[in-house]
Protein backbone atom coordinates (compact mmCIF):
# COMPACT_ATOMS: atom_id res chain seq x y z
CA UNK A 1 0.00 0.00 0.00
CA UNK A 2 3.49 2.23 -0.39
CA UNK A 3 2.19 5.47 -2.11
CA UNK A 4 6.18 6.18 -2.85
CA UNK A 5 9.46 3.89 -3.26
CA UNK A 6 13.03 4.33 -4.63
CA UNK A 7 12.87 2.80 -7.41
CA UNK A 8 11.33 5.91 -9.42
CA UNK A 9 7.90 5.17 -9.75
CA UNK A 10 4.57 5.71 -7.53
CA UNK A 11 2.11 3.22 -6.93
CA UNK A 12 -1.32 4.07 -6.96
CA UNK A 13 -2.81 4.17 -3.05
CA UNK A 14 -5.54 1.79 -2.60
CA UNK A 15 -7.58 1.94 0.25
CA UNK A 16 -9.66 -1.18 0.20
CA UNK A 17 -8.94 -2.73 3.37
CA UNK A 18 -10.22 -6.33 2.19
CA UNK A 19 -6.78 -6.10 -0.12
CA UNK A 20 -4.35 -9.02 1.13
CA UNK A 21 -0.71 -7.66 1.68
CA UNK A 22 1.99 -8.79 3.90
CA UNK A 23 2.39 -6.97 7.14
CA UNK A 24 4.54 -3.94 5.74
CA UNK A 25 6.84 -3.82 8.94
CA UNK A 26 9.65 -5.42 10.05
CA UNK A 27 8.31 -7.81 13.36
CA UNK A 28 9.18 -6.24 16.81
CA UNK A 29 10.96 -9.22 17.68
CA UNK A 30 14.72 -8.48 18.95
CA UNK A 31 17.36 -9.08 21.60
CA UNK A 32 17.05 -11.45 24.06
CA UNK A 33 13.33 -12.05 24.57
CA UNK A 34 10.70 -14.99 23.84
CA UNK A 35 9.14 -15.04 20.96
CA UNK A 36 5.43 -13.81 21.12
CA UNK A 37 2.81 -15.45 18.53
CA UNK A 38 -0.89 -14.17 18.87
CA UNK A 39 -4.03 -16.29 18.59
CA UNK A 40 -6.76 -14.35 17.46
CA UNK A 41 -10.47 -14.94 15.58
CA UNK A 42 -13.82 -15.10 16.65
CA UNK A 43 -15.66 -16.69 19.73
CA UNK A 44 -16.05 -20.13 19.67
CA UNK A 45 -13.60 -20.87 16.77
CA UNK A 46 -11.38 -22.80 18.84
CA UNK A 47 -8.51 -20.84 20.25
CA UNK A 48 -8.06 -22.38 23.28
CA UNK A 49 -8.07 -25.57 21.70
CA UNK A 50 -5.82 -24.94 19.33
CA UNK A 51 -3.21 -23.01 22.30
CA UNK A 52 -3.98 -26.34 24.33
CA UNK A 53 -2.79 -28.91 21.06
CA UNK A 54 0.60 -26.47 20.35
CA UNK A 55 0.86 -27.03 24.17
CA UNK A 56 1.15 -30.85 23.82
CA UNK A 57 3.18 -30.52 20.76
CA UNK A 58 5.50 -28.13 21.38
CA UNK A 59 6.12 -27.95 25.47
CA UNK A 60 8.00 -31.03 25.29
CA UNK A 61 10.41 -29.32 22.63
CA UNK A 62 10.97 -25.93 23.85
CA UNK A 63 9.60 -23.62 27.21
CA UNK A 64 6.38 -22.04 26.93
CA UNK A 65 4.09 -19.78 28.35
CA UNK A 66 0.31 -18.99 27.35
CA UNK A 67 -0.98 -15.41 28.16
CA UNK A 68 -5.00 -15.98 27.74
CA UNK A 69 -7.01 -12.79 27.35
CA UNK A 70 -10.60 -14.58 27.54
CA UNK A 71 -13.49 -12.49 29.88
CA UNK A 72 -13.54 -15.91 31.24
CA UNK A 73 -10.23 -16.54 32.29
CA UNK A 74 -10.22 -18.82 34.67
CA UNK A 75 -12.48 -21.07 32.54
CA UNK A 76 -9.27 -20.69 29.42
CA UNK A 77 -7.21 -21.18 32.31
CA UNK A 78 -8.66 -23.67 33.91
CA UNK A 79 -9.10 -25.80 30.56
CA UNK A 80 -5.60 -25.67 30.20
CA UNK A 81 -4.59 -26.73 33.62
CA UNK A 82 -7.09 -29.95 33.24
CA UNK A 83 -6.21 -30.72 29.72
CA UNK A 84 -2.66 -31.42 31.46
CA UNK A 85 -1.01 -29.20 28.92
CA UNK A 86 0.47 -26.70 31.33
CA UNK A 87 1.39 -25.93 34.47
CA UNK A 88 -0.94 -22.75 36.01
CA UNK A 89 1.92 -21.11 36.80
CA UNK A 90 2.94 -20.83 32.96
CA UNK A 91 -0.77 -19.57 31.88
CA UNK A 92 -1.30 -15.44 32.52
CA UNK A 93 -4.60 -14.30 32.97
CA UNK A 94 -5.45 -10.37 31.35
CA UNK A 95 -8.15 -8.40 32.45
CA UNK A 96 -9.29 -6.84 29.34
CA UNK A 97 -11.83 -4.22 30.68
CA UNK A 98 -14.50 -5.31 28.59
CA UNK A 99 -12.41 -4.88 25.73
CA UNK A 100 -10.73 -7.50 24.38
CA UNK A 101 -9.20 -5.95 20.89
CA UNK A 102 -8.11 -2.97 22.63
CA UNK A 103 -6.01 -4.81 25.48
CA UNK A 104 -4.22 -6.66 21.99
CA UNK A 105 -4.05 -4.03 19.83
CA UNK A 106 -4.73 -0.29 20.70
CA UNK A 107 -3.33 -0.83 24.58
CA UNK A 108 -1.02 -3.79 24.86
CA UNK A 109 0.18 -2.49 28.41
CA UNK A 110 -1.94 -5.00 30.28
CA UNK A 111 -0.54 -8.17 27.55
CA UNK A 112 3.21 -6.89 28.11
CA UNK A 113 2.73 -7.10 31.99
CA UNK A 114 1.20 -10.39 31.73
CA UNK A 115 4.41 -11.25 29.44
CA UNK A 116 6.93 -9.88 32.16
CA UNK A 117 5.53 -11.91 34.55
CA UNK A 118 6.04 -15.21 32.85
CA UNK A 119 9.59 -14.10 31.82
CA UNK A 120 10.13 -13.32 35.48
CA UNK A 121 8.84 -16.51 36.89
CA UNK A 122 10.51 -18.98 34.13
CA UNK A 123 13.62 -16.79 32.98
CA UNK A 124 14.45 -19.60 30.36
CA UNK A 125 10.74 -19.49 28.57
CA UNK A 126 11.13 -18.87 24.59
CA UNK A 127 7.55 -19.03 23.64
CA UNK A 128 4.78 -17.18 24.73
CA UNK A 129 1.25 -17.66 23.14
CA UNK A 130 -0.83 -15.02 23.76
CA UNK A 131 -5.01 -15.85 22.88
CA UNK A 132 -6.70 -13.17 22.32
CA UNK A 133 -10.88 -13.11 23.85
CA UNK A 134 -13.04 -13.82 21.20
CA UNK A 135 -13.56 -10.39 19.23
CA UNK A 136 -14.54 -9.48 15.38
CA UNK A 137 -13.37 -9.90 12.65
CA UNK A 138 -11.13 -6.49 12.91
CA UNK A 139 -9.41 -7.72 15.35
CA UNK A 140 -5.58 -7.95 15.17
CA UNK A 141 -2.41 -8.15 17.86
CA UNK A 142 -0.29 -4.95 17.46
CA UNK A 143 3.61 -5.56 16.35
CA UNK A 144 4.36 -4.14 19.47
CA UNK A 145 2.95 -7.52 21.31
CA UNK A 146 2.68 -10.00 18.44
CA UNK A 147 5.77 -10.83 16.52
CA UNK A 148 3.81 -12.56 14.52
CA UNK A 149 -0.25 -14.03 14.51
CA UNK A 150 -2.90 -16.75 14.05
CA UNK A 151 -6.21 -15.53 12.56
CA UNK A 152 -8.47 -18.60 13.93
CA UNK A 153 -11.79 -18.86 11.84
CA UNK A 154 -14.28 -22.11 11.83
CA UNK A 155 -16.52 -23.87 9.18
CA UNK A 156 -19.43 -24.05 11.57
CA UNK A 157 -19.07 -19.64 11.56
CA UNK A 158 -20.26 -20.24 8.20
CA UNK A 159 -18.13 -21.04 4.59
CA UNK A 160 -18.47 -17.12 3.85
CA UNK A 161 -15.84 -15.95 6.65
CA UNK A 162 -13.05 -15.70 4.53
CA UNK A 163 -14.87 -13.88 2.09
CA UNK A 164 -15.84 -11.31 4.38
CA UNK A 165 -12.38 -10.25 4.47
CA UNK A 166 -11.12 -8.01 7.70
CA UNK A 167 -7.85 -7.82 8.58
CA UNK A 168 -7.47 -10.51 10.58
CA UNK A 169 -8.43 -12.62 7.54
CA UNK A 170 -5.96 -10.53 5.28
CA UNK A 171 -3.23 -9.77 7.53
CA UNK A 172 -2.59 -12.53 9.76
CA UNK A 173 0.63 -14.44 9.21
CA UNK A 174 -1.36 -17.45 9.63
CA UNK A 175 -4.63 -18.23 8.63
CA UNK A 176 -6.62 -21.34 10.76
CA UNK A 177 -9.23 -22.61 9.29
CA UNK A 178 -10.83 -24.77 11.95
CA UNK A 179 -13.19 -27.93 12.54
CA UNK A 180 -13.15 -29.22 9.06
CA UNK A 181 -14.50 -32.38 10.28
CA UNK A 182 -18.08 -30.64 10.48
CA UNK A 183 -18.02 -29.06 7.18
CA UNK A 184 -20.58 -31.39 6.04
CA UNK A 185 -22.66 -31.24 8.99
CA UNK A 186 -22.80 -27.82 8.83
CA UNK A 187 -23.09 -27.49 4.96
CA UNK A 188 -20.19 -25.52 4.24
CA UNK A 189 -18.38 -26.36 1.19
CA UNK A 190 -14.57 -25.93 1.92
CA UNK A 191 -13.71 -25.70 -1.89
CA UNK A 192 -14.90 -22.25 -1.36
CA UNK A 193 -13.89 -21.49 1.50
CA UNK A 194 -10.47 -22.25 0.80
CA UNK A 195 -10.43 -20.58 -2.68
CA UNK A 196 -11.84 -17.73 -0.63
CA UNK A 197 -9.05 -17.26 1.58
CA UNK A 198 -6.55 -17.59 -1.10
CA UNK A 199 -7.90 -15.08 -2.81
CA UNK A 200 -7.89 -12.72 0.33
CA UNK A 201 -4.73 -13.25 1.44
CA UNK A 202 -2.31 -14.17 -1.85
CA UNK A 203 0.78 -15.27 -0.81
CA UNK A 204 -0.53 -15.57 2.80
CA UNK A 205 -0.88 -19.15 4.24
CA UNK A 206 -3.75 -21.01 5.05
CA UNK A 207 -4.02 -24.05 7.10
CA UNK A 208 -7.41 -26.05 7.28
CA UNK A 209 -7.57 -28.50 10.55
CA UNK A 210 -9.74 -30.37 12.49
CA UNK A 211 -8.41 -30.84 16.06
CA UNK A 212 -10.54 -34.44 16.65
CA UNK A 213 -8.69 -35.76 13.45
CA UNK A 214 -5.43 -34.44 14.28
CA UNK A 215 -5.52 -33.46 18.24
CA UNK A 216 -1.82 -31.88 17.88
CA UNK A 217 -2.48 -29.93 15.37
CA UNK A 218 1.03 -30.91 13.38
CA UNK A 219 0.84 -28.27 10.40
CA UNK A 220 0.17 -25.30 12.63
CA UNK A 221 2.83 -26.43 14.92
CA UNK A 222 5.30 -26.96 12.15
CA UNK A 223 4.66 -23.26 10.93
CA UNK A 224 5.26 -22.13 14.66
CA UNK A 225 8.83 -24.14 14.59
CA UNK A 226 9.74 -22.08 11.71
CA UNK A 227 8.61 -19.10 13.35
CA UNK A 228 10.89 -20.20 16.05
CA UNK A 229 13.78 -20.75 13.97
CA UNK A 230 13.55 -17.37 11.79
CA UNK A 231 12.27 -15.14 14.40
CA UNK A 232 13.70 -16.34 18.00
CA UNK A 233 16.17 -13.75 19.33
CA UNK A 234 19.03 -15.47 20.21
CA UNK A 235 19.86 -16.48 24.25
CA UNK B 1 4.49 26.57 28.69
CA UNK B 2 5.41 25.66 24.94
CA UNK B 3 2.75 24.21 23.01
CA UNK B 4 4.49 20.35 23.09
CA UNK B 5 3.15 20.98 26.51
CA UNK B 6 -0.21 21.35 26.01
CA UNK B 7 0.08 18.63 24.18
CA UNK B 8 2.13 16.22 26.11
CA UNK B 9 -0.69 17.10 29.06
CA UNK B 10 -4.04 16.33 26.43
CA UNK B 11 -2.05 12.78 25.37
CA UNK B 12 -1.68 12.04 29.07
CA UNK B 13 -5.33 12.17 29.76
CA UNK B 14 -6.24 10.88 26.61
CA UNK B 15 -8.02 7.88 27.20
CA UNK B 16 -6.50 6.70 23.73
CA UNK B 17 -3.06 6.89 25.50
CA UNK B 18 -1.18 3.33 25.59
CA UNK B 19 -0.55 2.90 29.26
CA UNK B 20 -3.15 0.36 30.58
CA UNK B 21 -5.88 2.64 32.27
CA UNK B 22 -8.22 1.01 30.25
CA UNK B 23 -8.30 -2.20 31.79
CA UNK B 24 -9.38 -0.09 35.15
CA UNK B 25 -12.33 1.02 36.85
CA UNK B 26 -11.48 2.74 39.89
CA UNK B 27 -13.99 0.31 42.10
CA UNK B 28 -16.84 1.11 39.62
CA UNK B 29 -17.53 -2.25 38.33
CA UNK B 30 -17.22 -3.62 42.19
CA UNK B 31 -20.15 -0.73 42.46
CA UNK B 32 -22.00 -2.28 40.05
CA UNK B 33 -22.11 -5.44 41.08
CA UNK B 34 -23.38 -4.63 44.55
CA UNK B 35 -26.25 -2.52 42.75
CA UNK B 36 -24.55 0.69 44.48
CA UNK B 37 -24.28 2.57 40.50
CA UNK B 38 -26.92 1.73 38.22
CA UNK B 39 -28.21 5.03 36.89
CA UNK B 40 -26.42 8.37 35.63
CA UNK B 41 -27.11 10.31 38.26
CA UNK B 42 -25.76 7.61 40.86
CA UNK B 43 -22.43 7.73 38.74
CA UNK B 44 -22.39 11.47 39.31
CA UNK B 45 -22.20 10.96 43.25
CA UNK B 46 -19.60 7.65 42.21
CA UNK B 47 -17.71 10.25 40.53
CA UNK B 48 -17.65 13.10 43.03
CA UNK B 49 -16.50 11.09 45.52
CA UNK B 50 -13.62 9.67 43.29
CA UNK B 51 -12.64 13.06 42.62
CA UNK B 52 -12.43 13.80 46.64
CA UNK B 53 -10.84 10.53 47.60
CA UNK B 54 -8.67 9.14 45.27
CA UNK B 55 -8.65 12.03 42.29
CA UNK B 56 -7.29 14.83 45.36
CA UNK B 57 -4.93 12.58 46.20
CA UNK B 58 -3.62 11.33 43.05
CA UNK B 59 -3.54 15.30 41.78
CA UNK B 60 -1.30 16.44 44.77
CA UNK B 61 1.28 13.73 44.66
CA UNK B 62 0.88 14.64 40.64
CA UNK B 63 1.80 18.47 41.56
CA UNK B 64 4.67 17.77 43.68
CA UNK B 65 6.41 14.91 40.95
CA UNK B 66 6.35 17.81 38.45
CA UNK B 67 7.86 20.28 40.81
CA UNK B 68 10.90 17.74 42.18
CA UNK B 69 10.92 16.29 38.79
CA UNK B 70 11.93 19.47 37.45
CA UNK B 71 13.77 20.55 40.61
CA UNK B 72 15.99 17.25 39.75
CA UNK B 73 14.80 15.17 42.75
CA UNK B 74 17.19 12.26 43.06
CA UNK B 75 16.82 8.51 43.63
CA UNK B 76 16.58 8.96 47.75
CA UNK B 77 14.08 11.79 47.40
CA UNK B 78 12.21 9.12 45.18
CA UNK B 79 12.37 6.52 47.34
CA UNK B 80 10.21 8.54 50.32
CA UNK B 81 8.35 9.84 47.89
CA UNK B 82 7.21 6.42 47.14
CA UNK B 83 6.70 5.63 50.82
CA UNK B 84 4.67 8.45 51.48
CA UNK B 85 1.95 7.66 48.45
CA UNK B 86 1.87 4.29 49.92
CA UNK B 87 1.09 4.81 53.71
CA UNK B 88 -1.64 7.30 51.85
CA UNK B 89 -3.36 4.65 50.11
CA UNK B 90 -4.04 1.90 52.91
CA UNK B 91 -5.77 -0.34 50.24
CA UNK B 92 -3.11 -2.93 48.65
CA UNK B 93 -5.54 -3.68 46.01
CA UNK B 94 -5.62 0.29 45.09
CA UNK B 95 -1.61 0.24 45.47
CA UNK B 96 -1.37 -2.62 43.02
CA UNK B 97 -3.71 -0.77 40.50
CA UNK B 98 -1.45 2.76 41.22
CA UNK B 99 1.55 1.15 40.55
CA UNK B 100 0.29 -1.18 37.04
CA UNK B 101 -0.91 2.10 35.63
CA UNK B 102 2.48 3.70 37.04
CA UNK B 103 4.64 0.90 35.27
CA UNK B 104 2.37 0.94 31.97
CA UNK B 105 2.33 4.77 31.81
CA UNK B 106 6.39 5.04 31.78
CA UNK B 107 6.48 2.41 29.70
CA UNK B 108 4.33 4.62 27.49
CA UNK B 109 6.36 7.79 28.65
CA UNK B 110 9.72 6.47 28.01
CA UNK B 111 9.10 6.16 24.09
CA UNK B 112 7.73 10.20 24.02
CA UNK B 113 9.08 12.10 26.64
CA UNK B 114 12.09 10.44 27.77
CA UNK B 115 13.84 12.38 30.58
CA UNK B 116 17.00 11.86 33.05
CA UNK B 117 13.99 12.94 35.93
CA UNK B 118 11.84 9.76 34.26
CA UNK B 119 15.39 7.51 34.74
CA UNK B 120 15.56 8.63 38.13
CA UNK B 121 12.67 7.98 39.29
CA UNK B 122 12.81 4.37 37.50
CA UNK B 123 15.94 3.54 38.85
CA UNK B 124 14.16 4.40 42.76
CA UNK B 125 11.79 1.94 41.64
CA UNK B 126 10.86 0.21 38.28
CA UNK B 127 6.64 0.16 39.69
CA UNK B 128 6.15 3.85 40.26
CA UNK B 129 2.87 5.20 41.42
CA UNK B 130 0.83 6.64 38.57
CA UNK B 131 0.58 10.18 40.22
CA UNK B 132 4.38 10.75 40.65
CA UNK B 133 4.81 8.88 36.88
CA UNK B 134 2.39 11.42 35.13
CA UNK B 135 4.37 14.54 37.56
CA UNK B 136 7.70 13.53 36.13
CA UNK B 137 6.30 13.25 32.80
CA UNK B 138 4.97 16.29 32.61
CA UNK B 139 7.80 17.98 35.00
CA UNK B 140 10.93 16.25 34.04
CA UNK B 141 10.48 16.94 30.28
CA UNK B 142 9.67 20.72 31.13
CA UNK B 143 6.52 19.92 28.69
CA UNK B 144 3.99 21.04 32.22
CA UNK B 145 2.81 23.00 35.34
CA UNK B 146 2.33 21.34 39.00
CA UNK B 147 -1.07 22.40 38.07
CA UNK B 148 -1.61 20.54 34.36
CA UNK B 149 -0.13 17.71 35.98
CA UNK B 150 -2.95 17.95 38.89
CA UNK B 151 -5.57 18.36 36.64
CA UNK B 152 -4.38 15.27 34.97
CA UNK B 153 -4.39 13.18 37.82
CA UNK B 154 -7.92 13.94 38.98
CA UNK B 155 -9.37 14.07 35.43
CA UNK B 156 -8.25 10.19 35.00
CA UNK B 157 -9.24 9.36 38.08
CA UNK B 158 -12.88 10.24 36.60
CA UNK B 159 -12.44 9.34 32.95
CA UNK B 160 -11.57 5.82 33.68
CA UNK B 161 -14.50 5.04 36.08
CA UNK B 162 -17.18 6.88 33.54
CA UNK B 163 -15.73 4.53 30.58
CA UNK B 164 -15.88 1.70 32.90
CA UNK B 165 -19.95 2.67 33.78
CA UNK B 166 -20.95 2.78 29.88
CA UNK B 167 -19.19 -0.63 29.50
CA UNK B 168 -20.44 -2.62 32.37
CA UNK B 169 -24.62 -1.08 32.81
CA UNK B 170 -24.48 0.12 28.54
CA UNK B 171 -25.10 3.62 29.95
CA UNK B 172 -25.39 6.79 27.72
CA UNK B 173 -22.51 7.96 26.72
CA UNK B 174 -23.75 11.13 26.42
CA UNK B 175 -24.67 11.27 30.09
CA UNK B 176 -21.97 9.48 31.36
CA UNK B 177 -19.81 12.06 29.86
CA UNK B 178 -21.82 15.11 31.05
CA UNK B 179 -21.60 13.52 34.90
CA UNK B 180 -17.86 13.92 33.86
CA UNK B 181 -18.02 17.26 32.61
CA UNK B 182 -19.95 18.30 35.44
CA UNK B 183 -17.59 18.82 37.61
CA UNK B 184 -15.27 20.84 35.87
CA UNK B 185 -15.42 24.03 38.35
CA UNK B 186 -14.52 21.35 41.05
CA UNK B 187 -11.94 19.62 39.61
CA UNK B 188 -10.09 22.91 38.87
CA UNK B 189 -10.51 23.58 42.58
CA UNK B 190 -8.59 20.23 43.53
CA UNK B 191 -5.61 21.13 41.31
CA UNK B 192 -5.71 24.70 42.29
CA UNK B 193 -5.08 23.25 45.87
CA UNK B 194 -2.64 20.59 45.27
CA UNK B 195 -0.30 22.90 43.46
CA UNK B 196 -0.46 25.20 46.46
CA UNK B 197 1.23 22.32 48.26
CA UNK B 198 4.21 21.60 45.98
CA UNK B 199 7.53 22.31 47.39
CA UNK B 200 6.05 20.91 50.91
CA UNK B 201 8.15 17.84 52.29
CA UNK B 202 6.50 14.55 51.02
CA UNK B 203 5.54 13.69 54.29
CA UNK B 204 3.75 16.54 55.13
CA UNK B 205 1.97 16.44 52.13
CA UNK B 206 -2.15 16.34 52.36
CA UNK B 207 -3.64 12.91 53.01
CA UNK B 208 -6.91 13.14 51.52
CA UNK B 209 -8.84 9.89 51.56
CA UNK B 210 -12.50 7.86 50.87
CA UNK B 211 -12.71 4.86 53.19
CA UNK B 212 -15.70 3.60 50.71
CA UNK B 213 -13.29 3.23 47.78
CA UNK B 214 -10.57 1.72 49.62
CA UNK B 215 -12.94 -1.16 50.82
CA UNK B 216 -14.12 -1.19 47.38
CA UNK B 217 -11.31 -2.33 45.67
CA UNK B 218 -10.37 -4.52 48.21
CA UNK B 219 -13.64 -6.26 47.68
CA UNK B 220 -13.10 -6.34 43.81
CA UNK B 221 -9.69 -8.42 44.51
CA UNK B 222 -11.27 -10.43 47.16
CA UNK B 223 -14.99 -11.59 44.25
CA UNK B 224 -11.96 -11.58 40.98
CA UNK B 225 -10.73 -14.78 43.00
CA UNK B 226 -14.39 -16.32 43.30
CA UNK B 227 -15.98 -15.03 40.14
CA UNK B 228 -15.25 -13.57 36.82
CA UNK B 229 -14.62 -9.69 37.37
CA UNK B 230 -13.58 -7.94 33.66
CA UNK B 231 -11.61 -5.08 35.08
CA UNK B 232 -8.16 -5.04 37.02
CA UNK B 233 -9.81 -2.98 39.63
Amino acid sequence: MRAEHDHGHNHPVNFDPTVAEPDPFEPASAGDRPLRIGLGGPVGSGKTALTAALCRTLGAEIELGVVTNDIYTTEDADFLIKAGVLDADRIEAVQTGACPHTAIRDDITANLDAVERLQQRHPGVRLVLVESGGDNLTAVFSRGLADAQVFVVDVAGGDKVPRKGGPGVTTADLLVINKIDLAERVGADMEVMLSDAHRMRGELPVIAQSLTDTPRAPEVAAWVRQRLAAGAPAR
Amino acid sequence: MTTSGRLAMLALADARFPGGGHVHSGGLEEATHRGVVTRPEELREFLFGRLHGTGELAAVFAAAATHSAAGGAGRQYWLRFDAELDARTPSPAQRDASRAQGRGTARAGRVAWPSSALDELLAATARPHHATVLGVLLGGSGNGTPRDAAAVAAYLALSGSASAAVRLLGLDPFAANAAVTELGPELDRVAERAADTVGDDPADLPAPSAPALDLLAEAHQRHHREEVRLFAS
